[in-house]
């Protein structure tokens, strides 16, 4: 017999559970066969979360003096914190609450109600026993460092570095590209109202770069990253730029001067050229030049030294080495964007064999006005202006050989690109698209509008693109094949240029990244979320926040929007300046610990260290998350979690196998 | 064009689909029900042109539950197996599979009209249970006569040819092991028979 | 290496260049085939058009044979169709416990069984390329094929469908096997777009004018992409390819002459063997024009017309085409 004094509560959840479970069944055993382990109050409620379910807690606290509360209702990742909340309401430790899951784990899993009932009960018994070893604890409260690191220089980035930074609160950028401006620096034109990228992404490009509360760095990377909300410690790589910022002016003579032209595979899309010694494009943030090593005459053969010799400053340092910086942050964002995929992983596209399929963007940089040809659509031999052109939707997106996933911009970048090419080359343009999605404002009228420019809207996920003629009048040209669904027919659409509007990918380094952050990512890569639709941005580790195309694909309103919801989420933070943290930690008993250091790189946080001379392991509890991954990889079982212990698991185990109703003393000593 | 309707029986309960039906005749997984007609199959297909409904379409009308025109379409009769659509298929439908599929069910139904490539099916496969191989010149000079006996004339340079280069045997090979062989596919009929 | 050798109705008469040439290179290459054992036919894409079940235990059949030879468990078959339905039906069986079951239950009457996956089942160009390999091969090569311009031509069932684990040797799009082993035996190997395309399949049987208008795309291909020979790995393929040229020309009133010969030959040819002993000379689109840039002479074609016995079926009697 328990000494405590516990009640249990059955929610319905409406049908929920109730439609599967007999929930006053459940109230009804509960209150007579869980007599003898303490149970003085059992109820059903149709909804426990409500106002009057949490008062019908408060209530019975107060008047029938109970010590714990079991509720039997949804899975504790939604609503323990409105159980314990109800609990110190009513005057009750709020960690003497035990929130059991028979709707996920349960109703929502079996169809046959007898079973759900049954299984119900058995986890309302866990939850009964699990509650007696609970102990009452105290939330642990840590300060929080007001510095915010923004991981990624894209639009996404930017927005966020700006909105915390125009609150008053330091920043740190991150970029690992030589300037920040990110993918939409690389677009001309941008959907649906066709605003000049450039114009309106380069005010907050400079913003960023002049703002006092934000430490750039670009060409660099985090390599490092420790501690816990509000107290992370972070390393950050400089690559050495090879030019001395304090003097450099950034008039640019070294690129004018610098002989050796290498194809640039990131800004320019592999589809034009920069020097050894380079900034991506004039509106770079910063101005500074860098020098790409592996490119660099003087790096290659040890001569040349034309930018050295040219530079009116002298700013140019071949010495300059790696430098790592460390730095203390409280909150991250991270903004790290996409990579465009592979469109040569599709062989029957012909990409990277037939010179005129293009990507989007290389096409994007084919309209730039600072592109490879001034803005210019030609073919690949730069001259030829093409009079017709047929734009693939789809490529490598929702398609189980490649992604799966809607890459959500496509359809929207395929009709800017039909109005972009009508505009400059009056060329006959046909879109191959499965489904049309423009779900946006602005973008259904914009549909509407390429299609009255004349546009061929051709219903059909295209085949194969090939050079091999068929028929007469295919001879020298790309024919699109593909059957228009609308009609049910085979189509063979001679063109003389084809763009593929390749699917948005997560970055090459998903799974580094996200081991370096100890967050978690989906199958495809990308950064998961805390909630996909009530917490889009925050992240199940606490303090870091995603923001933009690493948690999805998106457009740029949508990431402009996450860059700044983000900042909120950060900048309410900073103002609380402490941290309120799960108490629930896991502790190492040093006398039965071997020091075998298993448990030293399993934890996720870092959380544990090793201490030499007396040799044991250590958890700083401040960084402890209670994951429990050390309590189970310890083999000498020395290591127990916070309201986990070995026997309070247990205990919860007899009572999921009903042991507790056979004359067995389970009760704590 | 006739309406499409879902058929309850009395109690409610639905029959069993035409679409239900394809998939149980199909071996393994073969995703029919995860098609999103994107076409490609349709944009793939070498002989489309030839088709009465691109497999996409035949698709969509196995959907919609219109099962005698799909059996006595000639679409999976000009499938040649090149297992394109397939290997392209976004959904991974199985589509080749469910062309035999197909061809196995209007047979069974007696649907498709045209009895030409069903014959050379049949034709093909009488040669092989009775002597454990293939004969060509048997196969072909047969199904000549009964469905194209006039292009037995455009096909006769052809077969002189073969004949004169050694590559066309006059009697067909029969295996050591007919019997083995007989009552192994006398076994494997009773067994579909009863699926 | 050993192998447990498949080969094929096909390769027992109209192609059989293909097993004579392939049976030539196999002792330079170190291969040593051994023929399944009274093997019968795989009902190519016939049978399982009429009954799935039958279709699967005529093809097990084989696999039940094979899987005798203690020596090797590596089945090769150089008939794309033939090694397609050995690798769909192991893997089928392997894949679905009750498709294994219901195909052993229809092999027990004949007295046999087979468990799927036993057999790793391959093609004979899968074994050439990549257990044999591209430098063995090179080392051999004493006639370098220099100056011929080759269209590599793979057809469908080696590359497609993707099945199993392993999926395919090579890329089902767009392989490059063939033409890395023809750059080896010295040719001018073109990037032909429809290496990979459908020769026709039965069609010229079932419908001529679908049939033939799939040889006529891809011998315009090879012509547009001035080939002076198609090389293939199937038997089916060149069947089509070579044998209907001539009435593909008629229908469509074209001209094309485009020689069609198999990988065999010309690894043969390559090093230094007899173009009559590999076969070379059945081929119905003459190849002697092409193969004299390459100083190959073949032999005047021996016309084997020979009486036919007294079980053949008849032949309908027809005045000779022009």
């Amino acid at each position: 017999m328990s000494k405590e004094r516990i009640g249990v509560y059955v929610c319905h959840c409406g049908s929920n559970i109730a439609g599967t479970v007999d929930v006053a069944e459940v109230s009804r055993w509960a209150g007579e066969a869980l007599k003898d382990r303490g149970v003085v109050v059992s109820r059903d409620y149709k909804f426990m979360c409500s106002s009057l379910g949490q008062e019908l807690i408060q209530k019975d606290i107060q008047e029938q003096g109970l010590t714990r509360v079991v509720v039997a209702a949804c899975s504790p990742h939604l609503h323990e914190q409105t159980f314990r909340n109800a609990c110190k309401e009513g005057g009750l430790n709020p960690y003497l609450c035990e929130l059991v899951s028979i709707r996920e784990q349960c109703s929502w899993i079996h169809p046959d109600k007898a079973v759900g009932t049954e299984k119900a009960k058995a986890i309302v018994s866990g939850g009964v026993e699990k509650v007696i070893w609970d102990e009452p604890l105290e939330p642990l409260r840590v300060p929080i460092n007001p510095v915010t690191l923004v991981v990624g220089g894209g639009i996404a980035g930017i927005q966020a570095a700006l909105e915390v930074a125009n609150a008053g609160y330091p920043v740190i950028m991150v970029e690992r590209e030589p300037s920040i401006g990110g993918h939409m620096a690389q677009f001309d034109k941008t959907f649906p109202t066709l605003d000049c990228a450039a114009c309106i992404l380069t005010p907050r490009m400079v913003e960023v770069g002049s703002h006092p509360n934000v430490k750039l760095f670009t060409y660099a990377e985090v390599t490092n990253v420790s501690g816990y909300v509000g107290n992370f410690q972070v390393t950050i790589k400089q690559k050495a730029r090879s030019v001395d910022t304090d003097l450099c002016t950034g008039c640019g003579i070294c690129q004018e001067k610098c002989p050796k032209k290498v194809i640039d595979p990131v800004f320019e899309a592999g589809l034009g050229y920069r020097k050894a010694v380079y900034t991506p494009f004039p509106q770079a943030v910063p101005k500074y030049p860098v020098i790409d090593r592996e490119n660099c005459t003087y790096f290659l053969k040890g001569t040349c030294r034309a930018c050295e010799k040219f530079c009116p400053t002298g700013a140019i340092d071949f010495t300059q080495e790696d430098e790592y910086f460390t730095v203390d942050v409280g909150q991250i964002i991270l903004a790290t964007g996409w990579d465009l995929f592979d469109a040569r992983r599709i062989p029957q596209y012909g990409y990277g064999r037939l010179a005129n399929v293009f990507t989007s963007l290389e096409f994007e940089r084919l309209t730039n006005a600072a592109g490879p040809t001034g803005g210019k659509v030609v073919l690949r031999d730069g001259v030829t202006v093409p009079k017709s052109v047929a734009i693939i939707h789809c490529v490598g997106s929702r398609d189980k050989n490649y992604n799966p996933y809607c890459s959500a911009i496509c359809c929207m970048q395929s009709l800017k690109f039909a109005h972009l090419v009508h505009e400059r080359t009056g060329a006959e343009v046909y879109n191959f698209y499965i489904d049309m999605r423009t779900p946006a404002k602005g973008y259904e009228e914009f549909y509407q509008r390429v299609l009255e420019e004349g546009t061929h809207f051709i219903r059909g996920k295209v085949a194969e693109i090939t050079d091999a003629a068929r028929y007469p009048g295919e001879e020298g040209k790309l024919i699109v094949q593909a059957e228009n669904t609308l009609v049910g027919k085979q189509m063979r659409v001679p063109v003389d240029m084809v763009i593929l509007s390749a699917a948005l990918e997560p970055r090459h380094d998903f799974k580094e990244v996200a081991r370096l952050f100890g967050i978690s990512c989906s199958e495809e890569g990308w950064l998961i979320e805390r909630h996909p639709k009530l917490d889009p941005v925050a992240t199940m580790t606490e303090g870091i926040y995603i923001a933009g195309c690493a948690q999805g694909p998106k457009d740029i309103p949508a990431s402009v929007a996450q860059g700044a919801a983000a900042a909120a989420r950060v900048v309410g933070k900073i103002q609380q300046k402490e941290i309120t943290m799960e108490p629930i930690r896991a502790s190492i008993n040093q006398d039965k610990c071997s020091g075998c250091r298993i448990c030293n790189n399993m934890c996720p946080f870092n959380a544990i260290s090793f201490i030499e001379d007396r040799m044991v392991s250590e958890v700083n509890p401040a960084l402890c998350q209670g994951c429990g991954t050390c309590v189970a990889a310890c083999p000498a079982g020395a290591i127990s979690g916070t309201v986990f212990s070995d026997q309070a698991i247990l205990a919860q185990l007899d009572g999921l196998l009903l042991n507790n109703l056979k004359a067995i003393d389970l009760t704590p000593a | 064009m006739s309406t499409v309707s879902v058929s309850l029986t009395q109690e409610g309960s639905r029959k069993k689909s035409f679409l239900e039906e394809v998939i149980e005749h199909t071996p393994g997984d073969c995703r029919l029900s995860s098609c999103i007609q994107c076409g490609t199959c349709g944009g793939s297909c070498p002989s489309g042109q030839d088709m009465d409904h691109t497999p996409r379409a035949i698709f969509a009308m196995i959907s919609a539950g219109l099962k005698k025109d799909v059996l006595k379409s000639n679409t999976p009769w000009f499938c040649v197996s090149c297992y394109y659509c397939m290997v392209r298929c976004p959904q991974s439908v199985h589509i080749t599979d469910i062309m035999y599929t197909l061809k196995r069910l209007a047979i069974q139904e007696k649907m498709y009209d045209d009895s030409k490539a069903p014959d050379f099916s049949k034709t093909f496969i009488e040669w092989v249970e009775n002597y454990g191989r293939a004969f060509e010149l048997g196969l072909m000079s047969m199904h000549m006569i009964k469905h194209n006996p006039f292009g037995v004339f455009k096909m006769a340079g052809m077969g002189m040819g073969m004949i004169s280069k050694g590559r066309m045997a006059f009697t067909p090979t029969r295996i050591k092991g007919m019997d083995s062989l007989k009552a192994i596919l006398n076994k494997a009929k009773e067994l579909e028979a009863m699926a | 290496m050993k192998y447990s050798y498949f080969p094929g109705c096909s390769l027992e008469r109209n192609a059989s260049a293909y097993h004579v040439s392939a049976m030539a290179i196999a002792e330079p290459l170190g291969m040593e085939f051994i023929e399944v054992d009274d093997w019968n036919c795989c009902g190519a894409t016939e049978y399982i058009s009429l009954n799935l079940t039958a279709s699967y235990a005529l093809i097990a059949r084989n696999l039940a044979q094979a899987s005798k030879e203690t020596s090797t468990k590596q089945l090769v078959a150089p008939c794309s169709a033939c090694y397609l339905n050995l690798k769909k039906c192991d893997a089928y069986m392997k894949e679905s416990p009750s498709l294994e079951e219901k195909i052993n239950t229809a092999l027990a009457a004949g007295g046999l069984s087979y468990k799927g996956g036993t057999l790793k089942v391959r093609h004979l160009l899968d074994v050439v390329v990549n257990d044999i390999g591209y430098d063995a091969i090179a080392a051999k090569v004493t006639k370098p094929l220099k100056g011929l311009r080759v269209a590599p031509y793979y057809g469908c069932m080696i590359v497609r469908p993707k099945l199993g684990e392993n999926g395919t040797f090579d890329n089902p799009e767009y392989p490059t096997t063939l033409d890395k082993l023809l750059k080896v035996l010295g040719a001018t190997v073109i990037d032909f777009p429809l290496k990979a395309h459908c020769c026709g399949g039965h069609m010229t049987q079932i419908s001529e004018s679908t049939g033939f208008e799939l040889i006529r795309r891809l011998i315009k291909g090879a012509t547009d992409y001035k080939a002076d020979l198609i090389v293939t790995l199937c038997p089916m393929c060149q069947l089509n390819l070579d044998a209907f040229q001539g009435a593909m020309n008629s229908h469509f009133n074209t001209s094309y002459h485009m020689p069609v010969l198999y990988f065999t030959q010309m690894i043969g040819l390559a090093f230094g063997m007899d173009a009559a002993s590999l076969g070379i000379g059945t081929e119905l689109v003459d190849a002697r024009a092409a193969l004299a840039k390459i100083g190959v002479e073949v032999p005047e074609a021996e016309l084997v017309v020979k009486k036919p016995p007294k079980e053949a079926l008849p032949m309908p009697s027809m005045p000779e085409e022009k």
